[in-house]
């Protein structure tokens, strides 16, 4: 609009605490999930930042064993549960769902608040679990350590847990009702945005997944207090049992993290090529393939656990099953570039760095797949390697694009692109100097949380710490631009990068509260950049109708 | 915009009648076959009358013999996916004792 | 273009719907898939149980055989029961009946749950008095009527040390006391399953208690109608669940043992 009149938007509907606390408003809701999570990323990477320290030496020399393991248990709980499960979600998923089906808003909006609230009163628990001494049994609680000879604040954190699950059931629960029912005219389910797709899978694993581990911590949690002898086999019971239920959750759980990241490459690597994806509907059904067979592979984690060989070997099959359909969606990605004219902002540096590192990440986790390897580097820092890099190689890094993407969008203000470039590299580059040495110490037989480890270990471990140095700094300079950018940042129009999609031409940047002025009418397939003229059809400003 | 209309069917009180009777023979039907031995068809039983009751509870007490085909996946998928944590799982447990030193279980 | 703009804007259509019926869909759509979360909840503590019982069989029906089934199947009676009167509830708010009627059968409803919670606590009561609760004071073999045998009075006063020396032991010394009572020390497994699934259970009977209550308040005040009844249905969606969790429960749990001669 006109430069002279402030434009109504969502960030200046309202400037009181009680206006963001109390908002119904999913946008408004998106902002205090990046708030919290963001946080929680910091409060890991800290943990992190103190193992590493504690690993540049061999011997035990800055924490005491035990302490070091509430280290890496902390890192875990908080890396897992609080940043990497909700942030896609809970941040682009809260602000751009609505948007993108063209709808005003979620089809729960209270009940989207309650999501926040439910989360940060489990990150109240786990906080209070954190100054009270931590935990120390790993975030996988494995029994009957964690039930019976634990001395720590096992049952707190569990409780804590077991509140924050809930957060993301509500969150698949209405992402999945509004995708089902909130769609706008003519937006057939073959015309959504992958990105819908990805986080209406996502909803559908955290809506059959997450009750279950809620009910395991749940049973761990009364196992400690009474000691039934539900996974104590001093007592009859099983701890491989427990196994069975932690990982039955906790494997989806990856790709609840991972499928929204897949969510955000989509949109970012066609309008950074300027071309349609290539293979929408194999793109779309990948997502289904997830689904299903993200719950039939869990015992992967259990290889030398105590199940039966034969069950491991059912789902060693399976998952290699499973790495298909992240293949198809890195090959199609893949082939969405070619010849597609490729443009190198912020946000496509990190689709492309992702497409490298979550392919290495995806191939280490089919050598684990395979037995025979994984009873040799199971435990070891090879492990520790591989999720790293699925993780933050690919979750974070196509996290990081999102936020980049969708900043003017969010905000109305464009980050600073040189510094952003800058900080991508120091991200990209201090990751892989952090954990691709990791994979040579799991290889060579370094175990995983260990304080201490042999001597021939070291260079190769003050070189990872060295990387995590790079990497946080990187981290950390992301945030301070683009709170920079708040307040000194270039103000965009409504779509500044020229990109195709409901948020992009028919809401304002910043959206006004109710999306849109009028509820657009869907009438042709996404990312369809063939059929734009790159001059004519994005006009300087965007005409947003009375 | 939405696919399908769910049904606003009334279900009548003779119908919720007739289930109300149905379940509550089934009760009965419950206890007395568990004090007769059937070697391992009392599970087997036990089981398959509770189903038979819980269906006739979703399809008329729930509505859901009325419903729309996203509901039937909806509640068929989540009993098939319930059904599937159990049987894999159970899966490890029944071919634990296939390699006999590690007869513990079975 | 608007789909649809009613210019009678009725006070439970939230700004975010078209209209009522995408409303109730949604609601619809949300409180099956709601209970889908529960389905996989109480499934872990299925799955726990099926891995145990078929461990320990004899264990599990002995164990069994000390729960009171008059009470178990008086509260399935009373349970389905409460499912018909529930059932009736949204029946009644269909057809738009007076608030009265309704507030009748939900009311009915909440007396018969509030009936099963009531004789649960008996139950429960029982079972604390008899040690067949997990932890410290856990004593299968006291309270036993028929079962004072010296053999058992061994493995009563063996069980007490229980807490003090490792199960190990405690177990071998009853095994000692008789060839049969190996397996006792699972009957432990049992009890801890049946009070986290029955206990899990009644918490959401008690929640449900309360939804009844808020309908009840909001059927006084004529909130209800032909046109708009969601809450009604809803709350008897959970219910009905809440009803099929224990046609589960009942015979797994009170049942299995019936056929063993112990």
């Amino acid at each position: 609009m006109s430069e002279h009149k402030e434009q109504e938007n969502y960030l200046t509907a309202g400037f009181s605490l009680k206006s963001w606390l109390l908002t119904y408003d999913h946008k408004r809701i998106a902002i205090l999930y990046l708030i919290s999570i963001v946080t929680m990323f910091f409060i890991g990477g800290i943990f992190a930042a103190l193992m590493r320290v504690e690993l540049m030496t061999p011997q035990s020399d800055v924490f005491e064993p035990d302490n070091y393991n509430k280290l890496f248990t902390m890192h875990g709980i908080v890396m897992v549960f609080f940043f990497i499960i909700p942030a896609v979600p809970g941040v682009l998923g809260n602000f751009l769902l609505p948007l993108m089906i063209g709808a005003k808003d979620v089809a729960f909006p209270k009940l989207n608040l309650l999501s926040w609230y439910v989360y940060m009163v489990g990150a109240t628990f786990t906080l209070y679990t954190i100054v009270s001494g931590g935990v120390d049994t790993g975030w996988t609680f494995y029994t009957p350590y964690s039930t019976s000879a634990s001395q720590t604040h096992v049952v707190p954190v569990v409780l804590g847990l077991f509140i924050t699950g809930f957060s993301s059931i509500l969150t698949g629960l209405n992402f999945m009702v509004t995708v089902h029912r909130m769609r706008a005219p003519g937006l057939t389910w073959f015309r959504l945005p992958l990105m819908v797709w990805s986080l209406y899978a996502t909803s559908i694993i955290q809506i059959l997944g997450t009750p279950v581990i809620a009910v395991t911590l749940m049973m761990a949690g009364l196992e400690k207090i009474f000691r039934i002898g539900l996974f104590d086999p001093a007592l009859g019971g099983d701890p491989v049992l427990f196994q069975h239920l932690f990982w039955f959750y906790s494997h989806p759980a990856v790709y609840i993290m991972i499928v929204p990241g897949m969510g955000v490459i989509n949109e970012v690597v066609t309008c950074f090529s300027r071309r349609g994806i290539f293979g929408y509907r194999a793109i779309a059904f990948a997502n289904v393939g997830f689904v299903i067979f993200s719950f039939v592979v869990w015992g992967h984690h259990m290889v030398v656990a105590g199940q039966s060989v034969y069950s491991a070997l059912i789902f060693s099959i399976l998952s290699y099953l499973v790495g298909i359909f992240s293949a198809i969606k890195v090959f199609n990605w893949t082939a969405t570039m070619y010849k597609g004219s490729i443009s190198f902002e912020t946000p496509m540096l990190y689709v492309l760095g992702f497409q490298g590192l979550f392919l290495i990440g995806g191939l280490t986790g089919l050598f684990l797949a395979a037995l025979g390897f994984d009873v040799h580097v199971h435990d070891t820092y090879f492990v520790v390697a591989h999720f790293h890099y699925v993780m933050v190689g690919g979750l974070v890094m196509a996290f990081m694009a999102g936020i980049h993407f969708w900043w003017p969008k969010i905000t109305g203000k464009m980050y600073p692109e040189l510094i952003a470039k800058f900080s991508m590299i120091l991200v990209f580059a201090g990751f892989n100097f952090t954990f691709f040495p990791q994979f040579i110490l799991g290889y060579l037989g370094m175990p995983r949380r260990y304080a201490s480890y042999s001597e021939e270990f070291q260079v190769l471990n003050i070189l990872s710490t060295a990387g995590g140095s790079v990497l946080g700094l990187g981290f950390l300079l992301t945030v301070l631009y683009m709170v920079w950018s708040l307040y000194f940042g270039k103000k965009v129009n409504a779509n500044p990068w020229k990109a195709t999609g409901l948020e992009w031409e028919h809401a304002s940047s910043p959206p006004i509260t109710e999306n849109f002025h009028e509820i657009p009418v869907v009438t042709e397939d996404p990312y369809n950049y063939a059929n734009r003229d790159f001059i004519k059809d994005f006009p300087k400003e965007v005409e947003v109708g009375a | 915009m939405s696919e399908q209309h769910s049904e606003h069917h009334i279900v009548s009180p003779k119908v919720y009648g007739t289930i109300l009777v149905a379940l509550l023979i089934c009760t009965v039907l419950t206890y007395y076959v568990a004090g007769i031995d059937l070697g391992i068809f009392n599970n087997f039983v036990a089981l398959g009358i509770a189903v038979f009751k819980a269906t006739l509870v979703i399809l008329f007490f729930m509505h859901m013999y009325y419903s729309t085909r996203l509901l039937w996946i909806v509640v068929a998928g989540s009993f098939f996916w319930l059904a599937l944590m159990l049987l894999i799982t159970l899966g490890d447990y029944v071919t634990r004792s296939w390699d006999i030193q590690h007869r513990i279980f079975f | 273009m608007h789909s649809s703009d009613h210019s009678a804007h009725h006070p439970a259509l939230a700004h975010h719907f078209h209209d009522l019926h995408q409303q109730k869909d949604a609601t619809w759509l949300a409180m099956w898939v709601f209970l889908a979360t529960e389905i996989m909840f109480f499934g872990g503590l299925f799955l726990a149980y099926v891995v145990y019982r078929s461990s320990y069989p004899e264990a599990f029906a002995m164990a069994s055989n000390r729960l009171n089934v008059p009470m178990g199947l008086g509260n399935t009676f009373v349970l389905i029961l409460s499912s018909f009167t529930m059932a009736m509830s949204v029946y009644s708010a269909q057809v738009g009946k007076k608030g009265g009627t309704i507030v009748a059968w939900l009311i009915l409803t909440l007396l018969l749950g509030s009936t099963f919670l009531v004789v649960k606590t008996f139950e429960y009561r029982e079972k604390f008095e008899h040690h067949l609760v997990p932890g410290r004071h856990f004593d299968f073999y006291s309270h036993w009527e028929g079962h004072e045998s010296a053999a058992s009075h061994e493995g009563a006063s063996a069980s007490h040390e229980t807490a003090n020396k490792t199960s190990h032991e405690a177990s071998a010394s009853h095994e000692g006391a008789s060839g049969k009572t190996k397996g006792v020390r699972e009957v432990q497994i049992f009890f801890g399953l049946y009070f986290a699934m029955t206990g899990l259970h009644a918490f959401h009977m008690i929640i449900g208690a309360g939804l009844l209550i808020w309908l009840i308040v909001l059927a006084l005040k004529g909130k209800f109608s032909a046109e708009y009844n969601s809450p009604v249905e809803l709350v008897g969606l959970y219910w009905h669940f809440v009803d099929i969790v224990w046609i589960f429960l009942f015979p797994l749990l009170y049942l299995l043992g019936r056929h063993y001669h112990s």
